[in-house]
Order: C-alpha cells, then structure tokens, then sequence
C-alpha cells in the first residue's frame, strides 16, 4: 500500500473545482484502510465478531456526523450520497403527508437533483412554488413567507449554492417555517464542515451531506431526520431494513467511516480553515481586480464561504478561457452540467445576462490550496484574460467607448 | 481476529487486494467524472474501464451495466424502474425484491428450493396483463440455482419481463447476460471481493427503465448521483479476477461429509440439486442456531444464522418456509459460505468446532434442547 504523501504532484494542473469534489484527506483514507482490509465486516452480521467491528465503525462514524451539525446519532441515516439524500428527504415527505398537504416551496437556484425531485412530484400532482433569488443570490424572505400556505408540507432551501457560494439565511428560513408548521430540509451538500451548522438553533427538520465535498469519499452521503418534532418519510430503497427502515442495503462501513473521519477533521479545523480560505480568496479577488477591469464578482461576497469564487471577465468566452488555461482545473458552472454549454441557471436567477453568464468561471478553493497556487491562478488568468480580450472585437469597441447594448446586430 | 475462519461470505466477503489497489489509487487521483477538466477526464477513464470490467464478468455491453450503490438498489431500479404493475417474484427473494413490490405475486418453490415452473407457467397464463418475474441466479440462504434459462423462456412466451438478482451468483457461476436472456441482472461488488456500496444493474438496451432517483444526468440519465469512483474501481478490479470463477465445491464436499458423519441427522439443504459450490445451508438437529453461531464464534469460525440483513432478528428464515421445512428443523439451520479467499484450514477449524459443539450437546441433554426448540 502506497501511503499519500502529496495531494498534487507538479505535473498535474492546480485543482480550483473543491465544489464539483474535493480530494480526499489522507487521514480519511487512513481510518478507512482498516475497514477494507481487516475489518471487511458486513455490520448486519450480529452472529460474529467481524460483523461487531464493522458496527463499531458505522456508528461511530454516525456519531461522528451527528455531532457536526448538533444532532443525535440517531437522527443520521446514510445514504450513497446527496443526491440521492436529497431525493428521500423531498420525495420521502411529499408521499408521506400527501393526504393532507400537497405543497412544496424550493428556489431555482436549487441543485439539479433538487429541482428534477421536484418537476417529478409536480408530474405526480404536487404543487410547487419555485423562489426567485435577489440579485445577489438569496432568498427574500419576505417573498417565503408569502409563499406559504395551509397545503405548505416542506420548504427545501439549499445552505450553500455550488455555484456561487452564498450562504442562504437559514435560522430565519428555518424560524418561518417552524412558526407555519412547515418541514424546513436544507442541501447541504457544500455547506456542512465549511460553515456552523447546528440543526436545533437553524430549527432544520432534514439535511442532506455528501462525503466526497468534504474531503470524505464519494459514495456515500448522509441525511439528517429530525425526531423530535418527528419527521416521517416513506423510504425509496426497501429491502434489508437497514437504517431503521428508512433506506436499506449492506452499509459499506469504509465510506461511512470515511464520511465519519472527514466530518470530525471538518470540525476540528472549521475555524481556522475558515480564515485561512478568506485570505486566499481575497488574495485572488484582490490580484484578479488590480490588474483586470471589467470582472464580476456573481452573487453576495459577505454571505459566501471563503471556498468559492464566480466571476465573470466581461468580453471573454468562459469555455475559451478555461480551454486557455490547461495548467488550472476549474469549471463553468455545476460539475453535472458542465458538459453543457448553455448558459448557468444560477447565474440568469441573479439576472446576470446572457453574455456575462458566458463569461463566468466558478473557482473553487479549498483545504490543499496553497498560496503559491493562488498566485499561479492570478498569472494565469490574467494572462489568458488579457491575449482573448485582444483578439475580441467587442472588447475593441468597448475601449473605443462604443456601447455594445446599442449596436443592432445585422439580421444574418 | 485475522486468525478467525471467516465463512461468511454470503453477507460480504473480504475485499482482494486487487480491488484495494485499484481503489487506493482512484481515491488518490481524485476528481469528479462529470468535470470537463483532465482532473474529471481521469476519473471518467476509471469509470469506463471498470464498467468494461464488470460488464466483461456477465457478458454484457458496458453500455448496458449503470452502477449504483449496491444490489438493493440495483433490484429496486429493476423492480421500479420496468413499469410493470403486475409483478410475479419467487418466494425465496431477497428482501430488497420482496419489499420493492409488496404487492407482487408469490410463486412457490419445491422442497429443495427450485422455484416451481408450473406454478409460473400458470400465473403467467393467468391474466393478460403483461407481468415482470423476478427470480434470483442463487439463493443467498442455500445457494441452490434457479432454472434462469427456463424463466426466461416461459416469460417470453407470455410477453413478460424478466429480472434476475445475481448477487450471490455472479462471479461464482460462469455467466452470459445474453445467453441468460433477462432483461435485468442486479449485482453487488461486495459478495465477490469488490467493496461494499457498489453494485450494478445491467439492463438490456430494449428493456423499458424509468429512473428512480432524480438529479444530474449520471449513469446516461439513468442513475443521477456522482459516481462513487473508488468503489467503481474496485468493482471493476474484482470483476476481473471474479470472472475466473469460484470453484470451493472439494472443499464444500469435505465440510458437508464431515459434518452429516458427525452428526448423521443433520440436513443439507438443497444437496441433491445444483447450487454455487461456496454455501452450504445446514441443521445440526436439536441445536438452535443461534446457539451453533455463538458457539463457534467462540471457537473462531464465523458463520450465519440466516441473511446478513436480518440476523439480528430471531425469525424463521422465509427461505427454509418456503421449502417446506418444519420450524423446528428450520431453527437448527445455519449457512456456511466460502469465498475467493477460504482455505482447507479454515474448513477443519470449523469442523472441530462442530465437533465439539454437537459433542457437548449431545452428552448433556439432547432431547431437553429440542423440546425448547418446539416450544419456540
């Protein structure tokens, strides 16, 4: 077994996507190790010791997971990730309480996971109300508890977006929906281990967490249900009864003890990892701004993690740009749609236009970025930023000070 | 603990060393498959050829292999998915088929756990409504075999599809997913040396399969969800060494020899039709198993009292129901499983404590045991 000395060797390019996955911490693999190897248990086995050991590790790993977001262990149920957490807990409720509420509210800025749910419950005859977003990326609240009816059974409000980072007002998401009587379940796919996240004082009922953000493994995810007030869903896999009936299937104890070693390093180094991020952040926002007019910052920098950053360079194709620079791993928008080259839908629920939502990069940085790779970055782009600006036309006109808005484009 | 002999491979068997290596250096690689980036271009080489892999271990086009977090999902998709109402299952399903279609029809096997194919013959006939039947490859109780080739034949002439759980089958049993003819295959990594939550379903590129989960566009719309990379690996990784086969069947004939010699009432279940060669299903009369289990557990073997996922509940095995065995018989039966990695050794040790068990139990007050086992 070779043992991960270094995250990144030279040749490879400077990984800036820590919201598509993070690369996993080496101390996760090494508390997992054991568990593929050993301790292979099936943790169902109660007639010996191997399946014990196994149980050890998976509940461990729960508690370990529930004490990062303020609940008890046995409100944790895992799952093979956020997706498929977020599907339980939005079709899980909706089945469940359908004879007497029928009612959904989300926002479009919602992940795709979250929206398809969604447009399939609508399919079965499910209401949904879908949010707009401020111009800065979160919810009116005033426009929440309008929403809200007496048919209201869940509001799904994502912590973070995966775009662009900004943190949703949870406590006063979560205080409305407690004060109608509303379930309140919360992606938090990109928020857990980044920001405090406490399921009492945020009054959340549901909550989704994916290891492979947190620097765990992918594979497996979590999902918090509340037990008191209790929230009931009806499962989506049946089978074993595993998971006190709410999603069966042998439970791979590796990855949950990953996700359980990856929880309690994420809490351990909140703080200042935190702190360290914003610097790194600023670093680049503030290198990118002194040597680059015309960029944009998408959506609210104060209520953002540190990790994220989405810009648009006006007057730049962003597939181009990130064609340009080979030596950075970034991305145009979420990892799942990457392959598309429409426009993000994030970016437009901001009424970011058309052309600058074109022109946008998510940066992602994270726990192994460095300083040295931030300044890197700053080169990089400016300097791809810089040769594609030249050879753009509008980019000419605008120096010239001709108003791009103005011109009418001949019919071809 | 290393020391034990594991023989419980049926619940989940020790990861290969092949597929740890292929997962190590896929978790240090990094990246999401979906990513445009060379990051995300690697980990989707490492997809691809593990679906190669595993789809070369049942001879199906890795176009038709979707992975997803293990055999019960994989048979609940199949079971959703095919968007059948009418839906026939064996009685000696899996719960996680059982449970899918609460609803579905039960089609009854013989006393050696050979699902009756006049009895599907018939159900089929029964109603025009085309129908899904699900039977699995091998029992995961008995490891008996289902006559596969003759459900398929019979549900094609009824217009009916068919789905396979080959969890406890695949890489134990040469298998062709063409030759088999079903329209759904359900495998898990972990039963063969792959890692736990990693399975597939392989679905012929005809058969109808609506989603069951909603989100990114994964697995070509069929399975939305960030691929779990590293257990992608390592499945692929076992897949190849699995397709060499499993073949435990002389050191399975020495164990059942052994053990019906030391105790000449004791009953292998399913002995006289063809099983996979790792799993013995067996009573030792007038000893309830759970007893056996944690007598032998004390001894350093590790065996099962039923299926791993309901073990820890005392309740008759619907499988040992199903085929007409007394609940008094039924509450003396444990399963024995090999794997890829079990050796003579591991067969003596639990021959001795066998041994030793039913010696104890035999000189202190036999018929005293069985009476409580009535009782129960």
């Amino acid at each position: 077994m070779t043992a991960i000395t270094q995250i990144r060797r030279n040749d490879q390019p400077i990984y800036l996507d820590y919201q598509a996955t993070t690369p996993m911490d080496p101390r996760v693999l090494e508390a997992m190790m054991p568990y593929f190897t050993h301790k292979f248990g099936n943790s169902g086995s109660r007639s010996h010791a191997y399946g014990w050991e196994a149980e050890e590790g998976t509940e461990r790993a729960r508690a370990q997971v529930a004490k990062l977001i303020g609940a008890d262990e046995k409100e944790v149920i895992f799952t093979s990730g956020a997706t498929e957490s977020n599907n339980l807990a939005i079709r899980g409720v909706a089945e469940f309480y359908k004879d007497r509420k029928n009612h959904i509210i989300t926002t479009v800025t919602e992940h795709k996971c979250v929206l398809d749910t969604c447009r399939h419950l609508e399919q079965q005859g499910f209401e949904v109300t879908y949010l707009p977003v401020k111009q800065d990326g979160l919810l009116d609240l005033d426009v929440l508890r309008a929403a809200i009816t007496d048919k209201t059974v869940l509001v799904s409000v994502m912590a973070v977006n995966n775009e662009i980072g900004v943190i949703q007002p949870l406590a006063e998401i979560g205080r409305i929906c407690r004060e109608n009587k509303v379930f309140f379940h919360t992606d938090a796919a990109q928020a857990a281990g980044k920001i405090p996240l406490d399921v009492e004082a945020l009054n959340i009922d549901l909550m989704s967490i994916s290891g492979h953000k947190i620097y765990g493994p992918k594979g497996i995810g979590a999902l918090y249900v509340r037990r008191k007030p209790r929230v009931r869903l009806v499962p989506m896999i049946v089978g074993g009864g595993q998971e006190r009936g709410f999603r069966s299937g042998t439970l791979p104890t590796p990855l949950c003890v990953g996700l359980g070693e990856a929880a309690e390093i994420c809490m351990k180094e909140m703080e200042s990892e935190a702190k360290r991020l914003k610097k790194l952040q600023e670093r680049m926002l503030d290198g990118l701004r002194s040597r680059l007019t015309d960029i944009v910052v998408n959506g609210d920098l104060e209520h953002r993690i540190p990790g994220n950053l989405n810009i648009s360079f006006a007057y730049v194709e962003g597939e181009s740009l990130m064609m340009g620079i080979k030596n950075l791993a970034v991305s145009s928008g979420s990892a799942c749609t990457s392959a598309s080259l429409e426009p993000s839908y994030v970016l437009r629920a901001l009424g970011v236009e058309e052309e600058m939502a074109h022109t946008s990069l998510r940066i992602g940085l994270g726990r192994f970025t460095t300083e040295h790779e931030i300044d890197t970055a700053v080169d990089e782009l400016v300097r791809h930023v810089n040769k594609l600006r030249e050879m753009s036309p509008l980019w000419e006109m605008a120096q010239e000070g001709i108003d791009i808005k103005s011109i009418e484009w001949a019919a071809h | 603990m290393s020391a034990a002999a594991y023989l419980d491979h049926n619940a989940t068997s020790p990861l290969r060393p092949a597929a740890l290596d292929a997962m190590v250096d896929a978790l240090q690689a990094g990246g999401n498959p979906s990513s445009v980036h060379g990051v995300g271009r690697r980990a989707r080489a490492i997809v691809d050829t593990a679906r190669r892999e595993v789809a070369a271990l049942v001879g199906a086009r890795p176009a038709e292999t979707i992975f997803t977090s293990g055999g019960t999902e994989a048979n609940n998709l199949a079971l959703s998915g095919a968007g059948r109402r009418r839906v026939l299952v064996s009685a000696i399903e899996h719960d996680s088929v059982r449970r899918a279609v609460p609803r579905a029809e039960i089609l009854p096997v013989d006393g050696d756990g050979v699902l009756d194919l006049v009895a599907l013959e018939r159900a089929l006939a029964s109603s025009a409504e085309p129908a899904l039947v699900s039977v699995m490859l091998a029992n995961n109780e008995t490891g008996v075999l289902q006559p596969i080739a003759d459900v398929v034949r019979l549900a094609r002439a009824a217009g009916a599809l068919v789905h396979c759980d080959a969890v406890q089958g695949a890489g134990k049993v040469p298998l062709d997913f063409r030759d088999l003819g079903v329209d759904y295959l359900s495998l898990s990594a972990h039963k063969f040396g792959g890692p736990t939550g990693v399975g597939a379903l392989v679905v012929r590129s005809a058969a109808p399969l609506g989603p069951d989960r909603r989100g990114g566009g994964q697995e070509s719309n069929r399975r939305a969800g960030t691929e779990n990379v590293a257990g992608i690996a390592g499945f692929g990784a076992a897949a190849a060494q699995a397709i060499r086969g499993l073949d435990v069947s002389m050191l399975r004939s020495r164990l059942e020899f052994s053990l019906v010699q030391i105790a000449p009432r004791a009953r292998v279940f399913g002995a006289g039709v063809p099983r996979i060669s790792n799993t013995t299903c067996i009573s030792m009369p007038g000893v309830p198993a759970e007893t056996q289990v944690m007598a032998l557990d004390l001894a350093g073997v590790c065996i099962s009292a039923g299926a791993a996922c309901s073990s820890g509940k005392v309740q008759r095995s619907p499988v040992l129901e199903a085929m007409g065995v007394p609940a008094a018989e039924a509450a003396c039966a444990t399963r024995i499983s090999l794997g890829w990695n079990s050796v003579a050794a591991d067969i003596e040790r639990l021959i001795t404590a066998w041994q030793d068990l039913y010696t104890r139990v035999s000189q202190s007050d036999i018929s005293h045991t069985e009476s409580r086992v009535r009782a129960a």
